[in-house]
């Protein structure tokens, strides 16, 4: 991408001021420094400029002057993805989208939502928690990152195993597009015509567009609640409970792991009632109608003791609930307690292959000579292995990339895939073909080519980079000449 | 592999690299959430005192606004799982800010008019105050509001003006006795920091802090030759001032022999809680900056370690409580003065949205940063309003002039108390 003059640059910032209003554009060195990660750090690029838009029309000029100018662009919300998903790969401009975070209109009969993407996920849940509803996905960063961010990465959470990911709970999107335009997609209902374009654009990681408005479904509030935290010796007895979990018929709303190692770092942190010398805990919780939880929590810790568990207990109120949900909920952050910096994996695997991924993670990490600390939604097989790590010593962060990429390759061995909820962005960008053939790659390709055909909007994520997808032989895809100038289409 | 410790100012920031990127704290940060700029959040202003140290960066002019506009109300710290010792970041890199950027000529004189002079002579405090009350009384001051003068004053004057309180009268200024013996079976000796400002515009609050300690069995001393414990320097970069300031306060609260040093203020709390890290480097004295440390305890905290002494009269009235930054988050107690109020007979306490949000005060920031501090007012004052109380209960001089004046604005006849004054009234004050 071609740099753009001190000249040139100037002159787009005075436009971009009068669109956005003063304040509303950085471009000093210094400030656009501070955007150059998100919440993973091994990865970094600076912008040329980061605007603040207050509106879809805002969001629409910006996206055209880009276009017209031919520089990149990218959405960022609060910045806390871990795969670099919003950072501005090719320079260009950044769109933060913190300034639109207003709750528009909530309509409680028939159960939605319309709120702005910088909305926090959690504000959310606050605004209408007081009539009884709440927003079910609850990515564990749900306390600052930003349901735009959540629609892009269709992010997860502890409670994903019941109530689905974000891409469940979404019905309508105004939407952005590449080229300015500002467009719906689905609406107030459930169901609407023609394709399910909604399924499309939540996930693609900010490559399809930029929301800028979001119809949410939120839920009632659940009559009981009941949490469990059982304890073990080892490891394995605690994954083999998952599974006897599942196994039995019971359907939990959550079932997290956390092992000894990030436990010491939330007791550290908040002190929420883990004990320390466990190998491993499971956090698992029941909700629903107040009939017949009672059994079933009885059930659940029958399994989990059953499996080896040496304590089990129920959260006796809500106070003690919080409070083991805030240390499983701030786990990442906590390992700033034990490591100055970490990378998180996010691989997804069969559940019955638990016993074997998690003792493969730790043999590679071993043989990096690096640690891990694992906290993870297991009852989704869905894999957090954080690998620790200190930037100021040469070498560690190849080693860690290095460790990081054996890891999701046995996750795609043994049949699962290499990213669960945190996005591919750039960080996986270059694992695709794990689990993707080139045949598959150039399909998604066009698809998203169909929405940006440009590719300005934010680019040299998702897909293998060049260097790369050669040994997979994957290729972009370009229209031909004809397909250009609109005599053929490619189907 | 051994690194070069990061410092700025000759104090160590080595903290920042405890910083995980996480962007856990975002959302509790006023500044972040009214500007939604990630150079004012915590995150984004540990990179910036990272890269300072690191030598990445260099203090711009963006970057001394961003730092400066840093309340420096520590809720990051409560938020942040990863313990990252953020007041400490903060006030190295103000030491820095003041050491590069010493100033505009106004500026200088105005700090100089704060720290170097009042703050540290509760005498020429006083007669200070004697002008600011001649002022009120003259009618001079309600003639300034009325002629609009006041908004043609520099920004920071102005809200200097607005924020005048209405002062007490010369008898309730006059200093507490240096002793109060127990009343009833007596559980201890304590020693009680008078403040600098306070003991002048808010005499009243000592003096209520007194009785309330009396009536619960506490003997009180009043050290007559304590000064200023160094906090508003430290926060605003003068860093050498502050640790002379320190130890002065620990020679002569060492001298009255107590069991506990008391304190009513939410920032000096905080601070002398921390000497023990202030003094650390300073061989003489580090050990016992330590031991005093660990004797500083928040008035809310030494009360409610036992059920208050009765007998107590209803005070029938609806109250909520606003948590002051350096008791919530520098201190982090958040359920004693909530456990007090409850013993109140008839009192009913409603939790106050977003309660642990700075008011805007934030020591002298509503003076030095007035646009910010106006804006967190405003959402405070909107917040109380939504409560419906017939009064704020909270714990800072600081924190009860801002929100006064902010209900003053709104035309709302709320009246904001200190949480001792509360008490006293249940005493039959
Ligand atoms: C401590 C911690 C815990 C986490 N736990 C979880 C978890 O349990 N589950 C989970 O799924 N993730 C988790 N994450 C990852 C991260 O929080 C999620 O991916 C989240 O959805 C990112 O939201 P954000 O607002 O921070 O987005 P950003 O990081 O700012 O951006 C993420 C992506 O969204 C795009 N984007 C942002 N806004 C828009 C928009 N309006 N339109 C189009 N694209 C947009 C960006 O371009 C980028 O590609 C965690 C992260 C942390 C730091
Ligand atoms: S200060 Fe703490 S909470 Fe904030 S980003 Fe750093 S580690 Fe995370
Ligand atoms: S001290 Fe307060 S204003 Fe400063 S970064 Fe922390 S939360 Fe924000």
């Amino acid at each position: 991408m071609a740099t753009l003059t001190a000249d040139r640059k100037r002159a787009l910032r005075t436009e971009l001021e009068g669109m956005l209003g003063r304040g509303a554009v950085l471009s000093d060195p210094d400030e656009l420094l501070v955007y150059e990660s998100d919440g993973l750090t091994l990865f970094r690029a600076l912008a040329d400029f980061v605007v603040f838009p207050q509106s879809a029309e805002h969001v629409s000029a910006v996206v055209k002057l880009a276009h017209r100018e031919g520089l990149p662009f990218v959405a960022r919300g609060a910045g806390t993805g871990l795969s670099g998903g919003c950072l501005p790969a090719e320079g260009g401009i950044v769109l933060s989208l913190m300034r639109m975070n207003r709750v528009l209109e909530v309509d409680y009969d028939n159960q939605l939502a319309v709120v702005e993407p910088g909305l926090v996920n959690l504000h959310l849940s606050w605004k209408v928690g007081p009539k009884g509803y709440y927003y079910a996905p609850d990515p564990s960063s749900q306390q600052a990152c930003t349901i735009g961010g959540n629609i892009a990465n269709n992010s997860g959470g502890p409670h994903t195993l019941k109530y689905g990911v974000t891409t469940n709970h979404v019905l309508g999107l105004e939407v952005v597009m590449p080229d300015g335009e500002i467009v719906w997609l689905g609406g107030k209902t459930r169901e609407s015509q023609g394709y399910d374009l909604i399924g499309v654009f939540v996930g693609s990681e900010g490559t399809f567009g930029i929301a800028t408005k979001i119809v949410v479904r939120i839920l009632k509030k659940p009559q009981a609640v009941k949490t469990v935290l059982a304890v073990f010796d080892e490891v394995d007895q605690a994954s083999a409970a998952v599974s006897e979990i599942i196994a039995r018929g019971l359907v939990p709303a959550a079932v997290e792991m956390i092992d000894q190692l990030t436990i010491g770092a939330v007791e550290d942190a908040f002190g929420c009632g883990y004990p320390r010398d466990a190998a491993a805990a499971l956090l698992v919780e029941l909700d629903g109608l107040a009939i017949g939880i009672e059994t079933q929590a009885e059930r659940i810790v029958a399994a989990c003791r059953d499996s080896g568990a040496r304590e089990v207990r129920t959260a006796k109120d809500e106070a003690e609930r919080q409070l083991l949900w805030k240390g499983r909920k701030s786990a990442f952050g906590a390992y700033g307690r034990v490591s100055p910096a970490y990378m998180v994996m996010d691989g997804v695997i069969p559940r019955t292959r638990l016993p074997y991924v998690l003792r493969r993670v730790n043999e590679i990490v071993d043989a990096h000579g690096l640690r891990v600390g694992n906290v993870f939604h297991a009852g989704d097989g869905n894999l957090h292995p954080n690998i620790l790590y200190d930037p100021r010593k040469p070498g560690e962060e190849a080693r860690v990339v290095a460790a990081g990429a054996e890891i999701m390759k046995v996750c795609a061995e043994v049949g699962g895939s290499i990213s669960g909820e945190h996005g591919i962005g750039l960080e996986k960008a270059d694992f695709m073909p794990f689990i993707f053939s080139a045949a598959d790659l150039a399909l998604m390709q066009r698809l998203k080519h169909a929405f940006n055909p440009q590719g300005l909007c934010n680019p040299g994520k998702v897909f293998p980079t060049r260097k790369s997808c050669g040994e997979a032989g994957a290729v972009a895809y370009r229209p031909h000449a004809i397909e250009e100038q609109g005599l053929a289409q490619r189907f | 592999m051994a690194h070069t410790p990061l410092t700025l100012r000759g104090l160590s920031v080595e903290g920042v690299n405890q910083c995980v990127h996480c962007g856990l704290c975002l959302a509790y940060c006023p500044t972040f959430s009214e500007l939604g700029t990630e150079m004012d959040s915590p995150r984004g202003r540990i990179f910036m005192i990272k890269a300072l140290a690191e030598g990445r960066m260099s203090l711009t002019d963006p970057a001394v606004e961003h730092l400066s506009l840093c309340l420096d109300c520590r809720a990051c710290e409560t938020a942040c799982p990863s313990g990252v010792p953020y007041g400490r970041l903060i006030e190295a890199a103000k030491a820095e800010i003041e050491r590069q950027r010493p100033g505009g000529a106004v500026r200088r004189a105005f700090r100089w008019l704060n720290f170097g002079v009042l703050l540290g002579h509760p005498k020429m405090l006083r007669a200070a105050a004697a002008g600011l009350r001649l002022y009120q009384a003259s009618g001079l001051q309600a003639l300034v509001r009325r002629s609009g003068l006041v908004s043609r004053l520099p920004g920071t004057l102005s809200a200097w003006e607005a924020l005048l309180p209405s002062l007490p009268r010369a008898v309730d200024r006059a200093p507490l006795p240096a002793h109060i013996p127990a009343e009833g079976e007596r559980r201890g000796r304590v020693a009680l920091l008078t403040g600098c400002v306070q003991s002048v515009v808010f005499g009243a609050h000592n003096r209520a802090t007194a009785r309330i300690l009396a009536k619960n069995g506490y003997e009180l001393v009043v050290p007559q030759a304590q000064g200023c414990c160094g906090a508003l320097n430290a926060h605003g970069g003068d860093h050498a001032r502050a640790l002379s300031m320190a130890k002065e306060t620990i020679g002569v609260f060492e001298a009255a022999r107590a069991d506990a040093v008391v304190v009513n203020t939410s920032g000096c709390g905080a601070h002398m809680k921390a000497y023990g890290a202030l003094l650390a480097d300073d061989p003489a004295w580090a050990g016992r900056a330590r031991r005093f440390a660990a004797g500083v305890q928040d008035i809310s905290e030494l009360l409610a370690k036992a059920p208050l002494r009765g007998p107590l009269r209803p005070a029938p009235m609806t109250v909520t409580y606003h948590d002051p930054c350096h008791v919530v988050h520098g201190q982090k107690i958040r359920k004693e003065p909530r456990q007090l109020l409850a013993q109140v007979p008839g009192l009913t306490l409603v939790e106050l949205p977003e309660a642990d949000w700075c008011c805007g005060s934030a020591g002298i920031y509503n003076l030095t940063q007035p646009e910010m501090a106006a804006r967190l007012l405003a959402r405070k004052v909107g917040h109380v309003e939504s409560t419906g109380a017939q009064a704020v209960v909270t714990a800072n001089p600081g924190c009860i002039l801002q929100i006064q004046q902010g209900l003053r604005e709104r035309g709302r006849d709320v009246a904001v108390l200190h949480l001792v004054e509360i008490l006293e009234k249940a005493y039959g004050g």
